[in-house]
């Protein structure tokens, strides 16, 4: 199935949870945060959450900024 | 002498100027600018990691545990967009002092007024130490305050723009309209511009492209740090009445007659 992370299209196993794509794709999980379809995902949920064909999902995390 | 601290939601700072981190030529200019001006809120954004993710973090450099990182919400043209940045932050474990903007107009980057107060009372509702970045408008500057800002954030010209204290008589009526700290946030070019805003009573002063454009970054950060320091004593020695002529600073009596 195909998602979108951060605008760019991917795809992934069919049963990926957050923590799946975050270790997917080597992103630490400290000052990280993840919005799975404009809703933000708590960390605990990273295990337990399964992603579905076309969820658009963000990662952030502190740049630099004024 | 002088010296009561910044008190923000709860927590006190000894130092009253804040930095941001962008723009800075490379990490360890801004490492050592950080350093050198004493801050210790240090602004940053909340943006897309690079994937995929092995980019170098902004942590890197700037310790989170000595520091307090203060997440804004820059590039949000909507109340919903600056909540949403804001809870991003916390779940990311910045904690809940936020420097909320909401974009009216990507010329100027002035705020949206009307998100900022809708923002403002939803995020400090939700328990958000809220530091809008507003206008120089005093009435604003109340309806902030009621909305449970923790400071208003006027600002002194437009943001980069290095212009200084372009209104410091709306400031001034600021500081008498509002109970809670007023910061100066954006228009600061250079160390006089700090001085200005403590000298006008401020308390304290934000500022990223003053610091991080300069020619020398570290040692404009260190000129930063004086004039905030400077202004503040000036503010609190209370100076002078300005006068339109001259009063001799030396005896009238007792000069020396040469009259022949």
């Amino acid at each position: 199935m195909f998602v979108t992370v951060n605008g760019q299209s991917m795809e992934v196993a069919a049963g990926t949870t957050v923590d799946g794509l975050l270790s997917l794709l080597n992103i630490k999980r400290e000052y990280t945060a993840v919005a799975v379809n404009r809703e933000i995902t708590p960390k605990g949920d990273y295990a337990t959450l399964t992603l579905g064909d076309g969820d658009r999902i963000e990662i952030v995390r502190p740049m630099g900024g004024g | 002498m002088y010296d009561s601290n910044l008190v923000l939601g709860g927590k006190d700072f000894t130092s009253r100027l804040i930095v941001g981190t962008g723009k800075y030529s490379s990490n360890e200019v801004m490492r050592q600018a950080i350093e050198e001006s004493g801050a210790e809120i240090v602004t940053v954004a909340i943006r897309r990691v690079a994937l995929p993710g092995q980019g170098e973090s902004i942590l890197d450099v700037i310790d989170p545990k000595r520091y307090t990182l203060l997440p804004n919400t820059a590039g949000c043209y909507t109340a919903d967009e600056a909540v949403r940045t804001c809870y991003l932050a916390r779940e990311a474990g910045l904690g809940e002092l936020v420097k909320l903007e909401v974009i009216g107009d990507p010329r100027t980057l002035f705020p949206d007024v009307m998100g900022l107060l809708e923002a403002t009372r939803t995020l400090a509702r939700e328990g958000f130490t809220v530091m809008p970045y507003t206008n120089d408008d005093p009435v604003m500057a109340k309806r902030l305050e009621e909305a449970g800002a923790a400071c208003v954030m006027p600002l002194g010209a437009p943001i980069g723009s290095g212009l200084g204290i372009r209104n410091p008589y709306n400031i001034k009526i600021i500081l008498e309209t509002v109970s809670v700290p007023v910061i100066v946030d954006a228009g600061v070019g250079t160390a006089s511009d700090a001085a200005i805003a403590m000298e006008l009573g401020c308390d304290g002063v934000l500022m990223n492209t003053a610091i991080a454009s300069a020619s020398d970054p570290v040692a404009m950060a260190k000129a930063m740090k004086l004039a905030v320091q400077a202004g503040r004593l000036a503010s609190k020695a209370g100076r002078m009445g300005k006068k339109l002529y001259a009063t001799a600073s030396s005896p009238l009596e007792g000069v020396p007659d040469w009259t022949s």
